[in-house]
């Protein structure tokens, strides 16, 4: 089981994220915007975050910047969530310090198995 | 996953409304970054959740949009009207498309690739399938007999990370427990690198490895699990067959004892991940085409299953937090009460009094708060115009503005749901009929762009939804004309002006000289009067000739309560909507008549009213038969008066409406039941309906009928 923060503007996708996590046990938080989800960070202690690029406040690629930044996150496995699949946003993704990333969209057992590819 | 589905469409909806109003605001020739950004995010999110259900169509056509968006974004396009028209017309597709999976319906896949092919056309990007969710082609990932690529037997994969890699959250470990998933893995650490305890920064990655994976696995499925650290890392795979496979194995035999012997405990750890302790994990390589072959029937019989769904109504937090707060007052006087019923003597009696008054205080409060839920602001409805009127005046080739007020103004779900329609009708009928074309309107000396106001405000327990144009008005003249041609009304007639407006509502007129294909064919007025009846309210018109036409609508402010008069008959008890009684009065047998015997009117001022006697009608035994001894209470109806003779009034209320329908069937005259304070039921009267029957069982058509009759 693990503490995971995800972070998407659509409360669909959280919702899916979630159901398909808590499946796994794991324990899950949710963020509707960057910026939620960085606060939250900063006062909880995630194992993972998985998190949306596009989103209203701060996107997502700064959010992993942020993250990046405090000492807790520096080792912390995050994913983001992509809609665009092109070698150039992969490439975004892993420069701002993601650990990897989805494109959406994916099938819970795909996300399953990437969530075990980043914790073990 | 059901829940999540209905919450992908509610999204999804207001995703397309978002993009839509989004669209109408950017102007042409300029690029929002602010505003386009917006519209691609809202096609995005949809295009994700479509993902989630596996809406291929949605997906793709999502995807041809947001690439649209994105050109647009980068400055590849400016913006146009034609671009504009465009995008409008992808949101109405992907609307149609989400519509037609959210009820199970077919969709026209013609219009869609129509769209989508005009799309694409403006594209500069070369439109490729929407990647990755376009399954792989089975026989790459699971048809290897057919592959035309020899699968080895084995890999020996050489993985040296750059120090950086640990501070990306990858961790080797992670990676080799994936590729223990496709077969045998036979780890061995090279150490060679590690500095010394001083030296070691422990943010870097000193170690490297050396990999032998036994098993026909093809690189697709490694450079898989290695996708994240590409750029972190040397990578190295080396496709083995049997012989270089046992050669390999020896070599890396010999180096893991040795590095053994080197270091005795660290890598040990490493080194044994027996594959049975390991979790093996669900082959990466997605599951593909079987799979969704499988599944697309089933996924159907999801959908039809679903057809029904409950509606469901999204809720303010701060409604629901009122509501909260209620029901803990609630509990706080429940306990105050339950003190005062502990040991209760007469000395608590105030105490009890304040606490009951308190109860009633609370239970008022939740009741609003409850029925606050299910009012929606009517911008639910109103939103959709700015588009309807940008489209319409497009087509007709006439410029209006269009201005909202008062959009916070909340209705009844039910009520604003079943208004959709009618304010669409006459929000139509202003741009054709009312508003002008530019060069009229110059030579009225009018600007040229006509002005089309939605106005929704409170006005004493009612909600007002005002249309107003400054367009031509009505003609009256035309009016006149038409329901004289029609044979509606006599030439030497010489109606009112009321009188004339009420031919509007009448089936099948219309004074337009032209039926277009929008509106003049005057089906829709009447029905347009009849759903607002049906929703207990009333329409009216304004207008003057040059200068432009009103239509106001009134609409009670839900549809659950209504304030009800309780009145007797017999041991009866009937509900009125207090709304629907103009008087009461005591009987005066001088101002009473009988019509051939039959029908009785009651002379109220100048005007005859019928009387239909209620306990006749619902065959009871009343308390009285002589109408003087009763209650006589006008009601009206569509327009028309009824005295209803009834034995008492009783209370004024506020009425829970129950339907009769659901619990049981529709009874002509009655229009619900409620049950009363004392567990009783009674039912509520339909005045309309009363009316309606009373004529049709009389065989007297028309009011007016009754009252020349009457006076004769």
């Amino acid at each position: 089981m693990a503490y995971i923060l995800i972070s998407d503007d659509s409360v669909a996708m959280r919702q899916m994220l979630k159901a398909a996590l808590l499946v796994e046990d794991h324990q899950v938080v949710e963020a509707d915007d960057g910026l939620v989800a960085l606060s939250l960070a900063k006062t909880h202690l995630f194992d993972l975050v998985i998190t949306d690029v596009n989103m209203p406040m701060l996107d997502g690629l700064s959010l992993v910047r942020e993250l990046r930044s405090l000492t807790d996150y520096q080792f912390k496995p995050i994913l983001v969530l992509t809609t665009e699949s092109d070698p150039d946003k992969k490439k975004l993704a892993k420069a701002a310090g993601a650990t990897g990333w989805l494109v959406k969209p994916f099938d819970p057992d795909k996300l399953l198995a990437a969530v075990k590819k980043v914790l073990g | 996953m059901t829940e999540v589905r209905q919450l992908f469409f509610e999204e999804s909806f207001e995703n397309l409304d978002m993009m839509e109003s989004s669209l109408l605001d950017l102007e042409i020739g300029a690029v929002d970054k602010e505003l386009i950004n917006t519209i691609f995010r809202a096609a995005h999110s949809i295009k994700g959740g479509a993902g989630i259900f596996k809406f291929e169509h949605v997906i793709n056509f999502a995807h041809t949009v947001e690439t649209l968006l994105d050109e647009l974004r980068n400055d590849q396009h400016i913006v146009t009207q034609h671009l504009i028209d465009l995008l409008l017309r992808g949101v109405d597709t992907l609307r149609a498309l989400l519509k037609a999976l959210q009820t199970g319906q077919e969709y026209n896949p013609e219009a869609v690739l129509v769209c989508q092919q005009e799309f694409t056309a403006l594209l500069i990007t070369p439109m490729s399938p929407p990647p990755e969710h376009a399954h792989p082609h089975p026989e790459n990932t699971h048809a290897p007999v057919t592959a035309p690529e020899v699968i080895p037997v084995g890999w020996h994969i050489r993985f040296k990370p750059y120090p950086r890699l640990l501070q990306t959250g990858n961790d080797p470990i992670n990676l080799f427990r994936a590729l223990d998933a496709l077969g045998e893995l036979q780890i061995c650490a090279d150490s060679s690198q590690l500095p010394t305890f001083a030296d070691l920064d422990f943010q870097n990655c000193y170690l490297s490895w050396d990999l032998l994976l036994t098993g026909a696995v093809e690189q697709t499925a490694i450079t898989e699990i290695f996708e994240w650290v590409e750029g972190d890392c040397d990578l190295e795979m080396i496709p083995l067959d049997k012989e270089s496979l046992a050669e390999t194995r020896i070599v890396m035999d010999k180096a893991l004892e040795a590095s053994l012997a080197k270091l005795a405990k660290v890598p040990e750890k490493i080194i044994s991940p027996a594959p049975s302790e390991t979790p093996v994990n669900p082959k990466l390589s997605s599951i593909p085409i079987v799979n969704e072959v499988l599944e697309k029937p089933a996924h159907n019989e999801h959908l039809s299953s679903h057809i029904n769904e409950a509606s469901s109504i999204r809720v303010g937090i701060d409604k629901i937090d009122a509501l909260i707060n209620i029901v803990g007052e609630l509990v706080i006087t429940q306990s105050m009460l339950d003190q005062v019923g502990e040991d209760f003597n007469l000395a608590r009696l105030e105490q009890l009094r304040s606490g009951l008054a308190q109860l009633e205080r609370n239970t008022r409060e939740l009741q609003e708060s409850v029925m606050r839920i299910r009012m929606l602001p009517i911008s639910y409805s109103f939103n959709r115009f700015p588009r309807l009127v940008h489209d319409l005046s497009t087509q007709l080739g006439k410029k209006v503005e269009i201005k909202l007020s008062g959009e916070q103004t909340e209705l009844d779900k039910t009520v604003l749901e079943k208004m959709s329609d009618p304010l669409v009708h006459l929000v139509r009928n202003a741009l054709d009929h009312g508003i002008e074309m530019p060069e009229q309107r110059r030579a009225a000396g009018k600007p040229e762009t006509g002005i089309l106001k939605l106005h929704a405000f409170h006005q004493g327990g009612n909600i007002m939804i005002q249309i107003s144009d400054d367009g031509a008005g009505f003609n009256l003249e035309r009016i006149q004309q038409k329901a004289i041609d029609k044979g509606l009304l006599h030439p030497d007639e010489n109606p009112t002006v009321e009188q004339l407006y009420e031919f509007i509502f009448h089936p099948g007129f219309s004074t337009a000289q032209q039926v277009s294909d929008l509106s003049g064919r005057g089906v829709g007025m009447d029905v347009v009067r009849r759903n607002i009846r049906d929703l207990g309210g009333t329409i009216e018109i304004k207008s003057e000739i040059g200068k432009g036409s009103r239509f106001s609508i009134r609409l009670p402010l839900t549809l659950a309560i209504l304030d009800g008069q309780l009145v007797r008959v017999g041991n009866r008890i009937y509900i009125l909507s207090l709304l629907s009684i103009i008087e009461s009065l005591r009987i005066q047998p001088n101002l009473l008549s009988v019509l051939a015997g039959k029908a009785e009117v009651y002379r109220v001022r100048d005007e005859y009213i019928p009387i239909l006697r209620l306990y006749a009608l619902f065959n009871i035994i009343p308390s009285t038969t002589q109408l003087e001894q009763g209650i006589l209470v006008i009601v009206e109806g569509e327009g028309q008066k009824i005295g209803l003779f009834v034995d008492e009034l009783l209370s004024q209320q506020q009425i829970v409406i129950k339907s009769l329908e659901t619990n049981y069937k529709q009874i002509h005259g009655i229009s619900g039941a409620t049950i009363l304070g004392d567990g009783s039921v009674a039912l509520i009267l339909d005045v309309a309906g009363l009316i309606r029957q009373f004529y049709s069982s009389n065989r007297v058509h028309t009011f007016s009928e009754l009252s020349v009759g009457a006076m004769t």
